[in-house]
């Protein structure tokens, strides 16, 4: 590691891991998968020198078990792994959401379906979107789009995860994981000491508690999946969010995140030189989805075009936001390529002749 | 400003090294830089290949498609990147192992014998700092003592006893003995 | 003192009525655990994995911490429990569809790490929640609802020893074999189990009892016939006693 003052030059996927660490992550359980495999390795290093709970496990479904186990302790826990290993994550994110536990899960997306490559992409948005399991749940998604933001986002995703006890997913990809850049590694406000009076950790001087996701009394799966959706509603309300720029004039709007959305950035600049009056919305976090954000812009600006590492998913999204006020089109890399800029440029050309 | 840079060579070379060398030093002289190597099923003998953007400015797409610079370790690396470059780019070629080198008088084409030089340095591993080096006195993107820096920070525990020669090497590609 | 004539209800059991069929080996075992964890005090220092079959209801039987795991998985569950808590007595509590189907890899690899958790094994050779199908530890020629010509080993393999397969590891230091099925059993049951629980507390490492368990409903037998059958048919093939003591 460089620590050159306060900014050092690392890996996405190693800023995940100082990310965790800042934030207090107690546990780490993982297995071995491209393009994450420097996480793993990586916490292998720095949880045990910081005295901290690593195991790399028997497999992701194991791994995410565990993160069941340490969270439902009170202890802040993460596990990480790409598509593949995510979907086998599934079981356990569904048993996390029905008990209400808390843990990060890091998607460090590759190519699909099935082992596809080892290339990023962003084919797993309706996965980490609709709750991925079965049942009827969320979690919050979290989707960075640079270095820093692996780093800072790994910080929120606990915050969150604790404040709402939700699985948080940090959604990135290969790009992201393997990609140096500097990163300036601050203090963050984390509120790490969340009050949790729901833990089992041995009934002394309490009455004794169960955590379970089965509830088989008359009514009574559905008063808790009501409950749920009343937690739901309170974070889309209060944690959808988005970086816009240039929408002040803008005529034409890209709406990309995460890899992507590095594109697209350098697709508006290119445009805007131009005299082409394009705007950028990047969805940080991807459920919620900054729906309002877009409905507002989608008021005024009449041509939208949704630009993903995929056939099309977050387009969905945002065709329910725009709600018919405005037009949608549509430009996707799948199989682990990556928009080309020029493209993204010519595109936008084309919708607005 | 913006410069995007390949750098490549077989595996063992110590491209990524290269990579992280070189971003780091733009990182030090207060520029946005992204380092984006390739990672592939192989492991050693392979072909390794990164991408690195320098700019002023912030930086959108870390994928390297028009590179304004190439630093080419190998034979093969030449082939499949050359095309690539840029009207007006500079090639950094590794003469020592790359023999066929296209006359052109449309870019800058640096011919250093860095295994050569490696060599009479006494260990060929660094090569990749020689070529570095004839790197940063051709474009001038950041100091050679910026790089000398990353080499102290990147060069830790260890790895420190590595520092020495891989400084020699830097300076030894960056001066004007070839 | 206790007054060793008279039933009493230890304080790890709650006051609730199981719902275990008549004849079930379930509600002994569960009594066993309570009784043990009252006898080592340590219930307040306990947590408990329930499983996915009929013991999932185990939460509202026992007076102390429980969670559920998804089926399988409860020693992954319990090894994130007991990693973060090292200090506090974490067990499993599982059935051979559980454990030795569906949580093959989980039990394996927890045993071979070493985990210092307790296992609760309940063997009764058929899935009964679901409704009696073959388990991995169906006998030879016994009819199931998925094996209604009897288990043919050419189709179905063979029951699983996996008592003896997890003593083959490095990583387990204690395992033993009992029943369930008469009151001498159930007291030597007992003696093994305090041992297990024992060992987790003085930081020696996995230790598993697997029970033979009787469920009448599942087998479509009489309660008395159950007990036989465990005698008949299901010791032989499951010889009990230690089967590791490292």
């Amino acid at each position: 590691m460089i620590r050159i003052m306060h900014k050092i030059l690392i890996k996405g996927n190693h800023a995940v891991v100082e990310g965790g660490i800042q934030a207090g992550c107690m546990a780490y359980y993982g297995y071995p998968i491209t393009p994450q495999n420097e996480i793993t390795a990586y916490m292998a290093k720095r949880m045990g020198e910081e005295g901290r709970v690593f195991i790399q496990s028997e497999s992701e479904i194991a791994a995410i078990n565990m993160v069941f186990g340490s969270s439902l302790t009170g202890a802040r826990t993460m596990t990480s792994s790409s598509s593949p290993g995510i979907s086998l994550k599934q079981e356990g994110i569904s048993y996390m959401a029905g008990c209400e536990l808390p843990g990060v899960i890091v998607n460090v997306q590759r190519g699909g379906p099935g082992l596809g490559n080892i290339s990023g992409a962003q084919g797993d948005y309706f996965q980490s979107t609709r709750g991925g399991g079965h049942g009827d749940y969320r979690t919050i998604v979290l989707a960075p789009y640079s270095v820093q933001e692996m780093f800072d986002f790994t910080i929120k995703a606990f915050d969150l995860a604790d404040k709402y006890r939700i699985p948080v997913i940090l959604h990135t990809d290969g790009y992201l994981g393997q990609m140096y850049e500097p990163v300036l590694v601050k203090e963050l406000k984390s509120d790490r000491k969340t009050k949790k009076d729901w833990i089992l950790d041995g009934c002394k001087d309490r009455k004794p508690r169960m955590i379970r996701s089965l509830l088989m009394d008359e009514g009574e799966l559905e008063e808790h999946n009501w409950k749920l959706n009343k937690l739901y509603d309170k974070i889309k309300m209060k944690e959808a969010s988005c970086q816009t720029c240039f929408t002040e004039d803008a005529v034409v709007a890209i709406v990309s995140y995460g890899t992507s959305a590095r594109i697209c950035e350098s697709a508006v600049n290119i445009l805007r030189g131009k005299g082409i009056k394009a705007c950028l919305i990047r969805p940080t976090t991807l459920w919620p989805f900054p729906e309002k954000t877009i409905s507002t812009i989608a008021k005024k600006v009449k041509n939208f075009l949704v630009v993903e590492m995929s056939l099309g998913q977050m387009v969905e999204d945002v065709k329910l936001a725009v709600n018919g006020m405005s037009r949608v089109h549509f430009y996707g890399s799948p199989g682990g390529g990556i928009p080309e800029t020029k493209v993204v440029v010519k595109k936008v050309k084309e919708i607005i002749k | 400003m913006r410069e995007e840079v390949i750098i490549a060579g077989y595996g063992g070379q110590g491209i990524l090294f290269m990579g992280s060398v070189l971003a780091n030093s733009a990182m030090v002289e207060g520029l946005e830089v992204t380092f984006f190597p390739s990672y592939g099923a192989e492991m050693r003998g392979g072909t390794a290949n990164g991408g690195v953007v320098i700019s002023n400015k912030k930086i959108g797409s870390p994928i390297v498609t028009r590179p304004s610079s190439l630093i080419i370790m190998n034979e093969l690396s030449m082939k499949r990147f050359y095309p690539m470059l840029k009207k007006k780019g500079t090639v950094i070629v590794n003469s020592s192992l790359v023999k066929e080198i296209p006359k052109s008088k449309e870019v800058k084409i640096i011919k250093i014998p860095a295994t050569q030089f490696a060599e009479v340095l006494g260990n060929e591993k660094v090569a990749n700092m020689i070529a570095l080096g004839a790197y940063i006195k051709e474009t001038g993107i950041f100091s050679l003592d910026s790089a000398i820096k990353s080499l102290h920070s990147l060069l830790i525990a260890d790895k420190k006893v590595l520092v020495d020669i891989n400084e020699k090497a830097l300076k030894l590609g960056a001066s004007d003995e070839y | 003192m206790m007054d060793k004539n008279k039933i009493y209800r230890p304080e790890s059991l709650t006051d609730v009525q199981n719902i275990y069929c008549s004849g079930c080996g379930h509600g002994i075992i569960h009594r066993l655990v309570a009784e043990i964890i009252d006898e080592l005090e340590i219930r307040e220092k306990t947590i408990a994995v329930a499983p996915v079959g009929c013991a999932v209801f185990a939460y509202f039987y026992w007076n102390f911490d429980v969670t559920e795991a998804a089926h399988g998985r409860p020693p992954a569950v319990a090894t994130g429990i007991k990693r973060i808590l090292p200090d506090r007595v974490v067990f499993t509590y599982q059935g051979d569809g559980d454990l030795a189907a569906i949580g093959t890899a989980e039990i394996i690899h927890a045993a071979n790490r070493g985990e210092n958790i307790t296992v609760v094994f309940v063997n009764n050779a058929v899935y009964g929640m679901t409704g009696g199908q073959m388990a991995p530890t169906t006998l030879i020629k016994q009819k199931t609802t998925t094996s209604p010509r009897g288990r043919n080993p050419r189709y179905s393999g063979f029951p699983i020893k996996i008592s003896e397969a997890l003593a083959a590891l490095d990583g387990t230091t204690y395992i033993e074999r009992v029943s369930v099925h008469n009151v001498k059993n159930v007291i030597n049951a007992k003696r093994a189990l305090k041992k297990a629980f024992k060992i987790q507390i003085e930081g020696k490492g996995f230790s598993m009892v697997e029970f033979l368990a009787m469920c009448p409903v599942g087998w479509a037998m009489s309660s008395e016939d159950s007990v036989k059958w465990i005698e008949e048919k299901m010791i032989p093939e499951y010889p009990l006693g230690v089967i590791k003591d490292a």
